[in-house]
């Protein structure tokens, strides 16, 4: 078996040869998001360019560097040259770009992104000067996108697994200390200090510990865990190591969603990496500690995010929670002490040993240390994975990282922590993103999952989406989670159709503190929070709803009509042939006409008619009373 | 696709933990949950074919029925709910004439909606099969899955 610094000279070599050496490399962002963009061909027409070309060249594929929007993203490195970051290489691209940049080593065409590393500019920007990155800190996703995620030798290279070499080289306690010191908080949701949650399982005596890491990422918005995971693999699992060493435990598991195919592919291959070389199993880096993990495929259950109920699914059960104390800590998997952690917590520890306590401490607040990583979706211009110090504001987020709002539309809300999290108001753009400003405006930091929405987005619908989230995913264990999330459904389905009374929103807020306060686990006792917030910031978004029978963004379907403007239409007879239900009339050049009994407001005739014309739009209410 | 009694189980061993592994392993290779190997699994791992039941229905992942030759899953997640999902969605009921759940007659397509895949940047977005096909329009639908097969 190799010592740690054999690997590390082994690594470092290699790394230095391919962005110092002297043969091309072609770097393809081929995590999900990519693939999604068409990665996948972009990668085999290069790999077929360069077997053509007999030009040597080196092709990796690397995880998500986090501007989704600019995907499918090709850095390149030629000899004497910086890293070049190219946007938009589809197929067509990606070989004029190698015919072009590599091939004859012209000057870079196309979208340059901005560039790594040493060597002439050639007048573009530092990858960490243009606007989507300055803002950024990247702690935690450093490799994502850099590093060729099926290779050891690259994490290495980049410090990996310094950390764990670091830790092992202390006592367990002083492991634990390390975290106090640096402030990591749980990045799953709800921020308790990681090192308490770790002291209560290194401090309870037992034959068998249990380490978990809660890859179910489950909430609607949100694919941090994802990203990092596809891009980072080994960050992780050397965080699981360090952590299992610092509370006793031997057996991890990884419970990751099945709708997650690459990750889990990734997850396995790194873990058998880990062990061929002696940094998992026994005896890890000759320390005499051992430690064994394994990969659980999550079966499609929000609730398992819950502790108590991901342990249940771990056992083999339905995913069910139990009442706590005993908390996991104490009694978790098979009655034994198990500490859960998130992706992105395990992933810091890495980067806190890699570096310091200190280096980690410098960044964020007084009270909430670090960075965090969010999925920043929704109606906003850069969409993407970022990483940002703790403490930045919204308005940062939202408008310097993501560029404003898609087509320019005013901002109306931002929802954060998913099903569990609230809306924050256009008044809020101001906010400190940290854990304790959030949860005073009444919402979550929750995992990460940040939605921009628009005054195209119906608040009153985002609070029954939600809704209808919460009562599809409630386990039915507790009456106040099954029946009260179907309650507040019922009425919410009500308002939007045009039923509600002015009754309903106390009754909604009744129902909703209720349920916080009897249901059994997190996801009942957070399930009204969109609700809640919703009813705070957009109240007269409710009222118009029940009082004037509208919806002003134009999506709850009962209040809002079509019309044909007649000034506009030129009898092209399109709008009539395509309407599902006969609900327009009208002969060919002459003014068509919707009637408003038969029109099931499916917005097939508004997509058709075509954009030189114009004449159908959408209104607010009903044509009969305004 | 392979029979379920025909799938191999020699790697497990028989113990109640394995179930949901089992029950994924069976939906893998065969594509779905047959009465018949729901069965099998019971008395392989000892667990009470009743409580088989009640641990698959619990979990969205698993289907009682086979999909279609393209299975659809449409995502339901938050940036995709704002950006058109339902839209989307009812575009590909009309289109395919099949609701969320169903497999249409001919077993070509089935539709089925998920939480969230995770590529929300790229909302809305349905997955056919193992491929993600992203920033859907109603316009688009006709397109990706060809002339419509629903009986007038």
């Amino acid at each position: 078996m190799m010592e740690l610094s054999d690997l590390v000279k082994l690594a470092n070599n290699e790394w230095d040869d391919l962005l110092n050496g002297d043969d091309p490399v072609l770097l393809v962002g081929n995590a999900t998001c990519g693939r999604s963009a068409g990665s996948g061909i972009v990668f085999r027409t290069l790999k077929n360019r360069i077997n053509e070309s007999g030009i040597k060249c080196k092709l990796h594929e690397v995880g998500c560097i986090g501007m989704c929007y600019l995907e499918p993203i090709v850095a390149v490195y030629t000899p004497g040259n910086p890293l070049l970051f190219f946007s938009g290489v589809h197929e067509k691209e990606a070989a004029e770009l190698f015919e072009s940049y590599v091939i004859k080593k012209e000057k870079a065409q196309g979208k340059v992104i901005g560039f790594l590393g040493e060597g002439d500019s050639d007048g573009h920007k530092h990858l960490g000067d243009i606007t989507v990155m300055r803002p950024q800190e990247r702690l935690v996703l450093n490799n994502c996108g850099l590093i060729d995620p099926t290779s050891l030798n690259h994490y290495i290279a980049n410090k990996g697994y310094s950390g764990l070499n670091k830790s092992l080289g202390l006592e367990p306690q002083q492991v634990i200390d390390n975290i106090k010191a640096s402030g990591l908080r749980g990045r799953g949701g709800a921020g308790f200090p990681t090192w308490r949650k770790w002291q209560f399982a290194r401090d309870k005596d037992s034959d068998i510990k249990y380490l978990v890491c809660n890859a179910d990422e489950g909430d609607p918005g949100a694919f941090m865990n994802r990203s990092l995971i596809e891009g980072d693999p080994h960050s992780l699992i050397e965080g699981m190591i360090i952590a299992a060493y610092a509370i006793g435990a031997s057996t991890g598991y990884i419970y990751c969603r099945a709708e997650y195919p690459l990750a889990l592919e990734r997850l396995r291959l790194a873990i058998k990496q880990a062990e061929e070389e002696g940094l998992l199993g026994k005896n890890i880096l000759e320390s005499g500690f051992d430690f064994r993990l394994k990969v659980k495929e999550g079966a499609g259950a929000f609730v398992c995010g819950e502790e108590t109920a991901l342990i249940a699914s771990i056992e083999g059960d339905r995913g069910m929670p139990r009442p706590r104390p005993p908390f996991p800590a104490v009694a978790g998997l098979w009655g034994k002490p198990t500490i859960i952690n998130n992706v992105e917590t395990l992933a810091s520890v890495s980067r806190i040993f890699q570096n310091s306590p200190e280096w980690f401490s410098r960044f964020g607040t007084e009270k909430s240390k670090g960075t965090k990583t969010f999925a920043l979706v929704g109606k906003v211009k850069n969409s993407g994975l970022i990483e940002v110090p703790l403490g930045t504001s919204m308005r940062e987020i939202i408008f310097d990282i993501g560029g404003g709002v898609e087509n320019d539309k005013q901002f109306k809300a931002v929802q954060t922590g998913g099903p569990s999290g609230g809306c924050l108001p256009a008044e809020l753009i101001d906010l400190p993103v940290d854990y304790e400003s959030l949860a005073d405006a009444g919402t979550i930091m929750g995992s990460g999952g940040l939605v921009v929405m628009d005054e195209n987005t119906c608040m009153v619908d985002v609070a029954r989406y939600f809704l209808d989230f919460a009562h599809k995913e409630s386990c039915g264990e507790c009456a106040p989670c099954r029946l009260g999330t179907k309650q507040m459904l019922d009425i919410l389905t009500d308002i939007t159709e045009g039923r509600g009374s002015m009754e309903d929103l106390k009754l909604l807020e009744d129902l909703g503190k209720g349920i916080m306060k009897g249901s059994l686990c997190g996801l009942g006792q957070t399930a009204p929070n969109p609700v809640l917030t919703t009813l705070r910031y957009f109240r007269d978004e409710y009222i118009e709803h029940i009082r004037d029978k509208k919806c002003r963004a134009k999506v709850c379907k009962e209040l809002i009509y079509y019309d044909i403007i007649a000034e506009k239409c030129t009898g092209c007879h399109l709008c009539f042939k395509v309407c599902p239900v006969s609900a327009i009339s009208g002969d060919p050049k002459e003014i068509h006409v919707i009637d408003q009994e038969l029109c099931i407001k499916c917005g097939m005739c508004l997509e058709k008619c075509p954009d030189k014309f114009n004449a159908i739009e959408v209104y607010a209410g009903s044509k009969n009373h305004g | 696709m392979i029979e379920a009694k025909e799938i191999d189980f020699s790697l497990y061993e028989r113990n109640p933990g394995e179930l949901i592994p089992l029950l994924q392993l069976v939906q893998r290779e065969s594509g779905f949950l047959s009465d018949e190997s729901m069965k099998r699994i019971a008395r392989f791992t000892g667990v009470p074919l009743s409580k088989v039941y009640g641990v698959a229905t619990f979990y969205s992942q698993f289907r009682f029925k086979p999909k279609g030759e393209k299975h659809i899953m449409m995502c339901r997640g938050t940036a995709c709910h704002v950006k058109g999902a339902p839209r989307i969605q009812q575009e590909i009921e009309n289109h395919l004439g099949i609701k969320e759940g169903e497999t249409s007659d001919d077993m070509k397509f089935s539709l089925e909606n998920v939480a969230c895949i995770g590529a929300c940047s790229l909302a809305p977005v349905v997955m056919v099969n193992e491929d993600v096909e992203a920033k859907l329009s109603p316009e688009r639908i006709k397109k990706l899955f060809g002339k419509s097969e629903k009986k007038k």
